[in-house]
């Protein structure tokens, strides 16, 4: 048992920190919005080689796991950071090991379609109207669409870039595997998303939870710093504690990744489901801790509130994560179609 | 970055199942449920044969020189096959204590017979009107001559009736602040005037009252300094770090009785969905109070008493245990409310018993506020409540 961070993930780590402290600011998260995707960072992403950072170095990628991965997640998490890191890596991670050649895709935006394709319409996914290249399940095919980027998101409550794709209006469109293959292949990318999501909804959460602590010990109600007060510093006891406990649990599930482990399906859906309750809930706290200033636009914790809603529903619904959770580990219920 | 035990733990935890399967029978489990005293004499001198009282300690004192992993592993296994293990880990609470501020007589004349597996040490902390704000004792040792005289009552008092010694927080000052006017001793529970009676309790578990009445022990049962009991009652609350609390070892036996094909031929419960969502759900939450738990045992093996880490594991682990087994009764019905003694095969009896006990969880060893107010003043930084 060890959980020190490797020395090179720590250096990694402190690399993406820095550079989100400059140019991730919440001002320039807000002015993204409502787009929810800023040019300026995805440019500093290429400059670094976000696309193929997670692609193993024998396909000529940076070879960066899935642990060191969730770290920079929850860095981007934390920061709000409007470029989809975790769609990029995870959709480059598939493609180029369904044999897309690295150099092609090292200077492109791609995201995958979490959800299959239905009547030739991959709806609201994720990265979609700022992506180059997106990855979709459509029928039993598994294929890289090039597609030309809308830039216009459909509006939703967490001013992310989502739009929905159609199979017919791409420029191109490369099939990357079929039948078992196909499945087994978005199956093993929706596992890293939910690692990666889970990190970074961590790193919201406790962004989240700063904004609310900081502000708990400033404000000053009936004489005292609010914070004094148990029913506002206990719930945040409460709070940190899940969120050490999600923090633990996505690395767990991206260790186990790593090592091909039989567990890691069943802990990937562990982690992204408490990460996912832990956020808002942490966030709620947060929010609900600054009173009426917390219904203000003006301040950030609505930035955060807002986010730890929506970036786990793109996948689907949460009970359905929990179904899918249960088939993982108990098999297929009896009598279940 | 490595989230497994180990080898050496792994190898040592088959060594604790092995020995588990031939010296922990279902009449213990049985007698241990039936009688609401959890100890075992039988169980705990075989344990002792094998030198697994204290095998964390050092070879040269008596113990195995085991890793705090190792210590993990011995202690899931204790917990997965039900032992009754109240005795020793209230014992080793205060033989971890003697070990590092007890006299050179007092580490020879006690150490000894709780590695060998004859006592018990019982906890003499709580009190009818000090719990949480356990520095507020108000039993005395007063003294006379080279001795003292204790006067007072103790509640809660685990094992007492099992116990060689009490290992009493007793107040020797009242004029100063009241973390500085405690002072432990060390007093056997055969001196004059000490008598106890029992508590029903809920979970079935037997404790005690313990009275104190005019019971006079010579300076040699001191253990510390005089008026720095509050010191020496912090030591022994730091080392206790190895044993796992969550909802682990119910959840197994909960998913393996309903993953069995009932014997009328009806269908699995597994297979009822929403039996499946509050097992995953579960599963879930026993995964996190783990990490939390290793977590903490981690921290710890790297020279920091992990204070924060080890509220955060004491207050997941025990509230996930109560939520836990709420929604797991929710999702069976009737079946889960029947009593009926352990029988290792039905799910009636074991979660009824275990949410007569639950509440236990979140009171013992620090209330979850208590554990709140520790993660949101030294954790967080907030400021202290009152």
């Amino acid at each position: 048992m060890d959980l020190t961070p490797a020395a090179e993930v720590v250096e990694l780590r402190s690399t993406f920190a820095r550079l989100l402290d400059n140019v991730s600011s919440p001002e320039r998260v807000r002015a993204a919005e409502p787009l929810g995707f800023d040019a300026d960072l995805w440019r500093r992403f290429l400059s670094i080689g976000v696309p193929t950072l997670g692609v193993s170095e024998d396909l000529g990628g940076h070879g960066a796991n899935l642990l060191a991965l969730c770290d920079i997640a929850e860095v981007c998490g934390r920061h709000l950071a409007a470029a989809p890191f975790v769609e990029s890596i995870v959709a480059s991670r598939l493609v180029a090991s369904r044999g897309v050649a690295s150099d092609s895709i090292d200077r492109a935006l791609l995201t995958l379609a979490l959800r299959p394709v239905v009547d030739g319409t991959a709806r609201l996914v994720p990265a979609g109207a700022v992506a180059q290249g997106i990855a979709v399940l459509d029928d039993d095919e598994l294929a890289l669409l090039d597609v030309e980027p809308s830039m216009t998101a459909i509006a939703n409550l967490g001013s992310m870039p989502l739009a929905d794709v159609s199979v017919r209006r791409t420029t191109g469109r490369r099939v990357l595997a079929s039948g078992p293959e196909a499945y087994g292949a978005f199956e093993t990318a929706k596992t890293e998303w939910r690692v990666l999501t889970a990190a970074s909804l961590v790193g919201l959460a406790d962004g989240a939870m700063q904004l609310g602590v900081e502000y708990a010990k400033s404000r000053h109600q009936f004489g005292v710093p609010i914070g004094s007060f148990q029913a506002v510093s206990q719930p945040f006891a409460d709070h940190a504690t899940a969120v050490e406990g999600a923090r633990l649990l996505a690395l767990r599930a991206a260790w186990a990744a790593d090592r091909n482990d039989p567990t890691s399906r069943s802990l990937a859906s562990m982690a992204f489901i408490f990460a996912a309750r832990t956020a808002q809930r942490a966030a709620a706290h947060a929010l609900h801790v600054h009173g009426g200033y917390g219904f203000m636009l003006e301040y950030d914790v609505q930035l955060f509130f807002r986010r730890a809603k929506a970036w786990p529903a793109v996948i689907g619904d949460l009970p359905g994560e929990v179904d899918c959770l249960a088939t993982v580990m108990f098999g297929p219920a009896a009598g279940a179609a | 970055m490595d989230f497994s035990l180990g080898a050496q733990a792994e190898q040592f935890r088959l060594e604790v199942r092995q020995f588990l399967e031939a010296h922990m029978t279902e009449e213990i489990r049985r007698e241990a449920w039936r009688t609401g005293t959890l100890h075992n004499w039988e169980l705990h001198r075989a344990l002792a044969q094998r030198g697994w009282i204290a095998p964390q300690w050092p070879v040269e004192m008596g113990g195995q020189g085991r890793t705090d992993f190792e210590m993990v592993a011995m202690n899931e296994e204790l917990a997965a096959a039900g032992v009754p293990n109240d005795g020793r880990s209230t014992t080793m609470l205060v033989v971890e204590t003697l070990r590092v501020v007890g006299t050179p007589d007092q580490q020879r004349d006690i150490i000894p017979r709780v590695l060998g597996g004859d006592i018990l040490i019982c906890l003499g902390y709580s009190e009818p009107d000090s719990g949480s704000d356990v520095a507020a004792a108000k039993t005395t040792a007063a003294r006379s001559g080279s001795d003292w005289v204790i006067n007072g009552q103790k509640m809660f008092t685990t094992l007492a009736h099992e116990s060689a010694y009490c290992f009493l927080l007793a107040r020797t000052d009242s004029t100063v602040a009241k973390h500085r006017g405690l002072t432990m001793f060390l007093v056997p529970m055969d001196a004059p005037g000490v008598t106890f009676t029992p508590i029903e309790t809920l979970g079935g578990q037997l404790v005690n009252v313990t009275f104190f009445s005019d019971v006079t022990v010579p300076d040699s049962a001191r253990v510390g300094d005089v008026n720095g009991g509050w010191d020496v009652m912090t030591v022994g609350l730091a080392v206790e770090r190895t044993s796992p609390i969550g909802p682990g070892p119910l959840l197994d036996q909960v998913v393996g009785w309903a993953s069995a094909q009932p014997s009328d031929g009806g269908s699995r419960r597994i297979d009822a969905p929403h039996v499946r969502s509050a097992l995953a759900n579960a599963a879930i939450e026993a995964e996190v109070a783990r990490l939390l738990f290793y977590k903490s045992v981690w921290v710890g093996t790297r020279g920091a008493p992990p204070v924060v880490e080890g509220s955060m594991s004491k207050l997941f682990g025990s509230e996930a245990y109560n939520r836990v087994l709420a929604d797991i009764i929710d999702s069976i019905g009737p079946e889960a409310i029947v009593s009926s003694p352990p029988n290792g095969t039905s799910v009636g009896g074991e979660l009824e018993h275990a949410f007569r006990y639950a509440p236990f969880y979140t009171i013992a060893g620090g209330v979850s506020e208590i554990q709140r107010e520790i993660i949101a003043t030294r954790g967080l930084g907030l400021p202290r409540s009152r």
